[in-house]
């Protein structure tokens, strides 16, 4: 039978960002993708040579503008690796309770849209009205809804005072409850279970030898979790991996949405746990060697290596993000799908390309 | 069915989750990053905020006296306010109205004599200078 | 200061990569890192049970380096990405863009490397740009 292609993205309904699959079908049936990027490509990695290390924090912040707070973290953390310093317990702590924030407000960010994906708008909405809660949290707390800005090198530069660490207990309650509501229609809906259960299947096998990150991992039964390294204070935190084993859309969903609930409990476990000491280690000099470090973004697992030969500039800033692991496994997945799965199966990987592209 | 009626009931009697916006605002809270405040007769000129300016929007001239920053490649991070010594820079908790021209933010100041707190009689005349672009509060 | 790591050659690469696919290690990342105008040294990330381990390795980039993407197929991406951004070929790609996956066909030399780089020809057209 002859071959159509079908180009997908840039510009799609269902893509919040730019990505291009050339989609190689016979019938409705998809018999190959190849992917394309890009598009938003901006140049990050590069702008090391003309920043110094303390103020690529900014720039790693802009990296991604929904997990924005734990590449900065991820950044500081490898930078302290080379000066040799720890960060105050305390930072450690106040680090936790932002990441797992920001893991809350992306997951049900994602929610929203994969709901929408699958044409459920006003469980879009309801996603997203809880996420409200979340975005006032940060910028109530660290003075911006997203690109918060807290991390420094050596720490944190907000503390939590004794009123506002009740309050943000108080309004991850509320999320906990209002997301425990919408569980149900998530996950029991018959029209939703008929759009992604057993669709867009990675096996346990190819999600390994492909690399794949994050909930794509985990969503086929591989258990692993960057946060069971221990990095920030999560070695002293109880936690344990969200795993589902049937490796469709489905699995993938239902990780996430168990997410949202575990990084309730880590936000109150960080602040039951929350010590007292200052807030940054201070340093001298510049970093000179070389680090890696690897964080649980909501994506899945982040890398970043950084060189510095002790002048001025970083020798080498290199991002490696989970979308950029996900994409060889989307491609892997596609094949056998019908043409109407595609935006489905695309978006449970949450795509974020300017992540990918940097 | 009847399991909707419970969902009906409760949106029939709670409040929207909106707010009805132009009439209705929220007040911004206290710690929010908004408006990059200057002024200009605490500052010393000692560079140290262009210096640490992660997007380098900031230029001092410590000969002439005077500070300027791009307020549209401003990202405001607040790492200035942190780094200034002297506490001439802050956040307001609300953010810069939009604008129609770019414009930036200019300041001249006097500069203070070598013991630093030799002259608090020579308090500088602090207005906007006329060669800038634009006076600094006629960006909205 | 980075544990786990060890040096190799280019000869010794693919059969160390095969050795390691076969343990069971997955494949992280590449990362190249500009030494001078002539060197690049490439860092092969790999993750078991949440250990790395990385293997380094010195290019030249005046010949193409040997690609692992027909070991790990996921490492075309990211080999094309070195292409652009630091002017290093490779040679053996199972999905090769020809320095088209960030820039246009048309853009060369590609301004993102640090130490430009101009490629003899533009690369015939490719499968998926």
């Amino acid at each position: 039978m002859p071959r159509t292609v079908v180009p997908f993205g840039p510009q799609h309904p269902v893509l919040p960002e730019p990505i291009h699959l050339t989609l190689h079908c016979e019938d409705e049936i998809i018999k190959e993708a190849v992917p394309a990027i890009g598009y938003v490509h901006r140049g990050l990695e590069k702008l090391a040579e003309i920043r110094d290390h303390n103020q690529m924090v900014q720039v790693v912040e802009r990296v991604c503008g929904i997990c924005s707070m734990i590449h900065a973290a991820a950044y500081c953390a490898a930078v302290e690796q080379i000066l040799g310093i720890k960060p105050p317990p305390r930072a450690e702590y106040l680090r936790v309770v932002w990441s797992e924030l920001h893991r809350m407000h992306s997951h049900l960010l994602w929610l929203g849209l994969y709901a929408d994906a699958f044409g459920f708008e006003s469980l879009f909405m309801h996603f997203w009205r809880i996420r409200e809660r979340i975005m006032d949290v940060m910028e109530a707390t660290a003075g911006n809804r997203v690109i918060i800005s807290v991390n420094v090198v050596g720490g944190v530069r907000r503390d939590l005072t004794p009123e506002q660490q009740k309050w943000v207990l108080s309004e991850v309650d509320w999320v906990e409850k209002e997301v425990a509501r919408l569980k149900d229609v998530m996950m029991n809906d018959y029209t939703v279970k008929k759009r992604t259960v057993g669709v867009g299947i990675l096996s346990k096998e190819q999600a390994l030898e492909l690399g794949a990150a994050g909930p794509m991992l985990r969503g086929s039964g591989v258990a692993q979790d960057m946060r069971m390294t221990g990095y920030h204070a999560y070695g002293e935190l109880g936690f344990e991996p969200v795993v589902e084993t049937d490796g469709d859309s489905y699995a993938r969903s239902n990780v996430r949405f168990r997410e949202v609930l575990a990084a309730v409990d880590l936000v109150r476990q960080a602040m039951a746990k929350l010590p007292d000491s200052e807030l940054a280690t201070a340093y001298k000099g510049r970093p000179k060697g070389e680090a890696v470090m690897r964080v649980e973004q909501p994506r899945g697992e982040l890398l970043y290596y950084v060189k510095s030969s002790g002048g001025k500039y970083l020798d080498r800033v290199r991002i490696r993000t989970p979308t950029f692991a996900n994409i060889p496994p989307l491609c892997a997945v596609l094949p056998g799908l019908e043409l109407a799965d595609i935006p489905v199966v695309v978006l449970s990987m949450d795509p974020c390309i300017s992540c990918t592209e940097r | 069915m009847l399991h909707m009626t419970g969902t009906i009931l409760r949106n029939l009697f709670s409040q929207r989750a909106t707010r009805l916006y132009p009439i209705e605002k929220r007040e911004p809270f206290a710690e929010v990053r908004g408006e990059l405040l200057f002024d200009v007769e605490k500052c010393t000129f000692c560079v140290r905020c262009q210096m640490a300016c992660p997007s380098q929007c900031i230029t001092v001239d410590r000969k002439a006296a005077t500070w300027a920053c791009d307020a549209f490649a401003c990202v405001y991070c607040g790492i200035c306010a942190d780094t200034c010594p002297d506490g001439a820079l802050s956040h307001a908790p609300a953010y810069r109205p939009v604008a129609r021209e770019k414009s930036q933010m200019f300041y001249q100041g006097v500069l203070k004599e070598k013991p630093k707190k030799a002259a608090p009689a020579a308090a500088p005349a602090a207005a906007p200078a006329g060669e800038s672009p634009k006076p600094e509060k006629a960006e909205a | 200061m980075i544990d786990h790591i060890e040096d190799i050659t280019a000869e010794t690469l693919i059969g160390k990569v095969e050795a390691l696919k076969k343990e069971g290690y997955r494949l992280v990342t590449m990362t190249a890192t500009d030494l001078d105008a002539e060197t690049v040294d490439l860092l092969y990330s790999f993750d078991k049970d949440l250990a790395l381990m990385h293997l380094r390795l010195s290019a030249k980039k005046n010949a193409p380096a040997k690609s692992i993407s027909g070991v790990y197929f996921a490492a075309f991406l990211v080999e094309n990405e070195i292409r652009e951004q630091f002017g290093l070929t490779f040679e053996g790609l199972v999905l090769d863009f020809g320095g088209a996956l960030l820039l246009e066909d048309s853009v060369r030399p590609t301004p993102l490397c640090r130490y430009t780089v101009v490629e003899a020809k533009p690369e015939a057209p490719v499968a998926g740009a």
